[in-house]
């Protein structure tokens, strides 16, 4: 049973005198308890809109969102009054942000931020607040918590500002966790840390978590499910080793051959994908990934292709389906063993 | 065997920290650069990673004197430029030029195209006239695969892609002999990111550059260079042959750095071990004694917190660490 | 090949070219786009048609008069009242549309000459602070971003100079210069001037020292150059667009505090020179305020109509040019 079902999500922007803007465009997928959906894709791919989108974050005026993201076969997220936002938030939803200096409040130490989450959420008050906070704070692996509860965030590394974050996130025990790029800001040492965190409070918790990124990486390591979004709408949405394995959008495919690898060899040319997204999601009139596409063909201009293809489904009418990319990706992967393991 | 282009010697960048309402007191040092010395072979790719905070972006600025050195010396192709007056060094400048991270903010937004790329011709008088220094310009732009009619655009109407290779084709209109790129790609799409690791990929196989690549990826940087150095708190740690480096790092914090990048292959993330470092860098401004890596170092020992470890050739690596080749075997294992 | 395949190859086109740069042929600086975004606030344009009418009139104000602005007593025919020892004089009518001042002058066609003085006084009055204000800003701002430790102290100098005046009470520094230079025009003009100088001079160093930290001054720098090039083709215009909007809300206090010079009794000592300031302090000083309160009212209006025009516009230009709200 699934915990979150988002259904046909559409997000458009109005502005006066501009065109309208389709930020997000018929994307579904589903989470279940215990599990790591990532929604991966570059900058414009609308993957934080739709993050905002189900947190109700997103600004009430010239926002227009279509579809349903039905909460734990109840709520629909998109639909339901500030007030019963407000108290999924938080208690039963939580967010973690790309930059945690923003998100945290700079004049207000982290103890008092952390008491306030279990205050209002959780009726903790005065000492047994304090204490749950200091379990937090020691759980999310934050050293000697009881001193930095005094501290303000600018007092903090950057990532013991992101583990203070997830100890806000954390700390009424949500259902759905969401987390938007928690770790683009941090050192690769750093993101490693908080990267194990995280699998590590899903794993203990069963809590489900949505992760957003733009790191193949990232997903590779953490999800059990990935949707890749491509101009505001998923193109390709697998298991993570059938996505990996087989990479079937051009998009897709595209992508995992241009990354720089660890074990590539000097001078070794990368095959990049031509082009770059445009602000404009020409979706309407075909494939938005037609003009950077070297697989095009007419058929790709004469309508949005269609999520086609079971479990591992695709947005494609000219996939790539041909070995190729199962052969490299276990190359890879046995060469990449013998020098990084 | 081609000659040294690039020779630095013990370079040390040190910032005062000041405190005073009137006068301003010094009170210490951040020691952002701390004592490095490497050389690059005219036409190789020397790649610099560490994290934020290790120095690799002063080291970088300091080697084109854009930030003075405290103490060492920087030659390229034997000329001492610490020791240059400035107008003398202004007129090095065009023997070696910089790629900056953010794109959109190492571009005057109020300069068009032709203006930026034109700026550093005028200053070194090269290319004569107008019409010499558009034919230049135009040969620059098909270079860096830019189209003509970007000459009359500002940078704001501009791809990150693109405008990135407005930077570069900056840098290339001098025809310089050095070019120190920081985080050339960090700032721009995955997707982008490809076309402009090529694009210098290219540039340096037709135009016979060398490159001082700056970044904390280690996979780009491992792509694109002949040979690696990492740094941690303002000192080298490790240094040797891009292959070799990956296939055998023998300092802890090389291991432990490529460790923790992510690859995106589930198998191979799946079989890995990581080491996962305790902890956060600490301050340069307050280092720790002996080994500056002990703090976070899995397999520190007494010795580490008095001596600090001389950069020091073993098995082809140079290696600041005292238990590199006990470790080695260790690191193999892991 | 078909018809239908030919239009989804032209279609297939549309796409590359919707996913390629631009459809536009030439290049557009920020400065045009933010022309155009000022063109679309509707505060920009209301306080443009106050200024524009305000202009219009102060340019052919004189031409269009009914009477004579300093001929005194041309109402004396349509009735005289004395209350108290003091002449009043009918209030607005159909021959004098706003009424007969305390000398029995024309009070619109007053108001009309007036606007040219008071245009004057703003515009001549802004620009030398303007212009004093961002040389010392300027070569301070210049110095302390690229000069160096020698230029850190040209910049001390120069501010602690800034701090002066900074220190004394506008109104009071300004009072204090007329009363050293004689009560003239010129010399109204340059008090209201001088205490805008601190406010230009502290913007264009704050704005010029916060530019020289930007990249691109280090990739010129590292392109070689010259200093003083930097400062002048990058630094300096990337920094006048806050200076620009002050400028123009500089415009409305300036006419505000000339008008306040006047009103007491440190203005245009020719008082055959219509003056809005002097007017009004005329309205509540030499006449009746309790009979005839329209001799102090309009020329108020005159001045907040004008300061609120200017205001308008200021506040329209501070949104177009602030790169945070830009897009």
């Amino acid at each position: 049973m699934s915990l979150l079902d988002v259904q046909d999500l559409s997000v458009v922007f109005h502005s006066k005198g501009r065109e309208d803007v389709r930020a997000v465009d018929g994307v579904t997928f589903e989470v279940r308890s215990g599990e790591i959906v990532g929604l991966v894709g570059e900058s414009g791919c609308g993957k934080s809109v739709t993050s905002l989108a189900l947190m109700g974050l997103l600004p009430p005026r010239g926002v227009k969102t279509g579809g349903k993201a039905i909460f734990d076969n109840g709520v629909d997220l998109l639909r339901t009054d500030q007030r019963t936002m407000r108290d999924l938030r938080g208690r039963e939803i939580a967010m973690i942000f790309q930059d945690p200096l923003s998100s945290l409040n700079p004049v207000v130490p982290i103890g008092d931020q952390v008491t306030e989450v279990l205050t209002r959420h959780r009726g903790m008050k005065g000492e047994a607040a304090k204490k749950e906070a200091e379990l937090l704070l020691d759980r999310v692996g934050i050293p000697d918590p009881r001193r930095r509860l005094k501290e303000y965030p600018h007092q903090l590394s950057g990532g013991m500002r992101q583990r203070a974050l997830i100890a806000m996130a954390v700390a009424c025990r949500p259902r759905l966790l969401i987390a938007d790029e928690p770790t683009t800001a941090l050192d690769v040492t750093i993101q490693a840390q908080i990267l194990e965190l995280l699998k590590e409070l899903v794993h203990q918790d069963g809590t489900a978590m949505v992760m957003i990124t733009h790191d193949l990486g990232v997903v590779a390591g953490l999800c059990d499910w990935i949707n890749v979004l491509y101009a505001g709408r998923v193109v390709e949405t697998a298991g993570r080793h059938a996505l990996f394995a087989k990479p079937t959008h051009p998009y897709t495919h595209g992508l995992l051959s241009s990354i720089p690898r660890l074990d590539s060899v000097r001078g070794e040319r990368l095959n990049p994908i031509p082009g770059s997204v445009r602000d404009l999601l020409p979706w309407l009139e075909g494939c938005a990934f037609a003009p950077r596409c070297d697989r095009v063909t007419e058929a790709c201009v004469e309508g949005p292709p269609e999520l086609t293809g079971g479990a591992h489904a695709f947005r494609c009418v000219n996939p790539v389906l041909e070995e190729s990319g199962q052969d490299e990706a276990a190359l890879y992967s046995r060469e990449v063993s013998g020098a990084i393991e | 065997m081609t000659g040294k282009l690039v020779e630095i010697d013990d370079l040390k960048v040190h910032f005062p920290i000041t405190k005073g309402i009137i006068f301003d007191k010094v009170i210490g040092h951040v020691k952002a650069v701390d004592g490095v010395s490497l050389s690059i072979g005219q036409g190789q790719t020397y790649g610099l990673v560490g994290e934020s905070g290790c120095g690799k972006s002063t080291l970088g600025r300091a080697l084109l004197q854009l930030t003075k050195p405290t103490a060492g010396s920087v030659k390229l192709g034997g000329v001492d430029l610490t020791t240059l007056p400035p107008e003398k060094l202004r007129a090095q400048r065009k023997r070696m030029q910089m790629i900056f991270q953010d794109p959109m903010s190492s571009l005057d937004p109020r300069q068009n195209i032709e203006s930026i790329l034109s700026e550093g011709l005028l200053a070194h008088g090269i290319g004569g006239n107008r019409d010499g220094r558009r034919a230049l310009i135009s040969r620059t732009l098909d270079a860096v695969g830019l189209p003509q009619w970007a000459l009359s655009r500002y940078p704001h109407e501009f791809s990150g892609g693109q405008r990135q290779r407005i930077g570069i084709a900056r840098a290339l209109v001098l025809s310089p002999e050095l070019i120190v790129a920081d985080e050339p790609v960090s700032a721009l799409d995955v997707s982008i990111q490809a076309q402009v690791i090529n694009l210098l990929d290219e540039l340096q196989n037709e135009l016979g550059l060398t490159y001082l690549v700056i970044a904390h990826d280690l996979a780009v940087v491992r792509h694109i260079s002949d040979t690696v150095g990492v740094m941690y708190l303002g000192a080298l740690v490790e240094e040797a042959s891009s292959n070799d480096l990956y296939r055998r790092p023998l300092h802890p914090y090389t291991k432990a750095l490529m460790s923790a990048v992510p690859v995106p292959d589930p198998l191979v993330e799946e079989r890995r071990e990581r080491i996962l470092l305790k902890g956060d860098l600490p301050s340069p401004a307050n280092p720790p004694s002996g080994c500056r890596f002990r703090t976070r170092c899995p397999w520190a020992k007494e010795r580490c917190a008095q001596e600090r470890p001389e950069l020091r050739e073993v098995d082809g690596h140079k290696v600041a660490c005292h238990y590199a080749e006990e470790l080695s075997g260790l690191l193999a294992a892991v | 090949m078909t018809a239908l395949a030919r239009k989804k190859i032209a279609k297939l086109e549309r796409l590359a070219e919707l996913a390629a740069v631009h459809s536009k042929e030439q290049g557009e600086s920020l400065w045009r786009e933010a022309l155009k975004r000022v063109r679309r606030n509707p505060s920009a344009i209301v306080g443009a048609s106050i200024l524009g009418v305000f202009i219009l009139i102060a340019v052919l104000g004189p031409f269009l008069v009914p009477y004579d602005p300093g001929q005194i007593g041309v109402g004396i025919p349509f009735g005289l009242e004395v209350k108290e020892g003091q002449a009043i004089y009918p209030g607005p009518n159909s021959e004098f549309w706003l009424g007969l001042d305390h000398q029995g002058r024309d009070m619109f066609s007053r108001m009309i000459v007036g606007a040219r003085q008071t245009l004057l006084v703003g515009v001549v009055a802004t620009a030398i602070g303007l212009t004093l204000g961002c040389l010392i800003g300027g070569i301070a701002g210049a110095a302390y971003g690229l000069g160096g430790k020698r230029g850190r102290t040209i910049d001390n100098v120069l501010m602690r100079f800034i701090d002066m005046l900074l220190a004394m009470p506008s109104l009071l520094l300004a009072i204090s210069l007329v009363a050293l230079l004689r009560p003239s025009l010129m010399t109204v003009m340059i008090a209201v001037g001088f205490i805008s100088v601190p406010i230009f001079a502290r913007l264009l160093r704050g704005a010029m020292i916060a530019q020289s930290n930007a990249e691109y001054v280090v990739a010129a720098t590292s392109l070689g150059v010259h200093k003083r090039k930097i400062a002048l083709s990058h630094i300096l215009p990337n920094s006048i667009a806050p200076v620009l909007v002050q400028a123009t809300l500089t415009l409305a206090t300036a006419i505000i505090e000339a008008a306040g010079l006047s009103f007491l009794g440190l203005g245009n000592p020719d008082s055959s020179q219509a003056e809005w300031g002097t007017m009004l302090a005329d309205g509540l000083f030499n006449s009746r305020f309790d009979y005839a309160p329209h001799l102090a009212l309009f020329p108020a209006i005159g001045i907040i109509i004008t300061a609120l025009g200017f205001t308008l516009l200021g506040e329209a230009m501070r949104e177009a040019l602030d790169p945070k709200l830009r897009k």
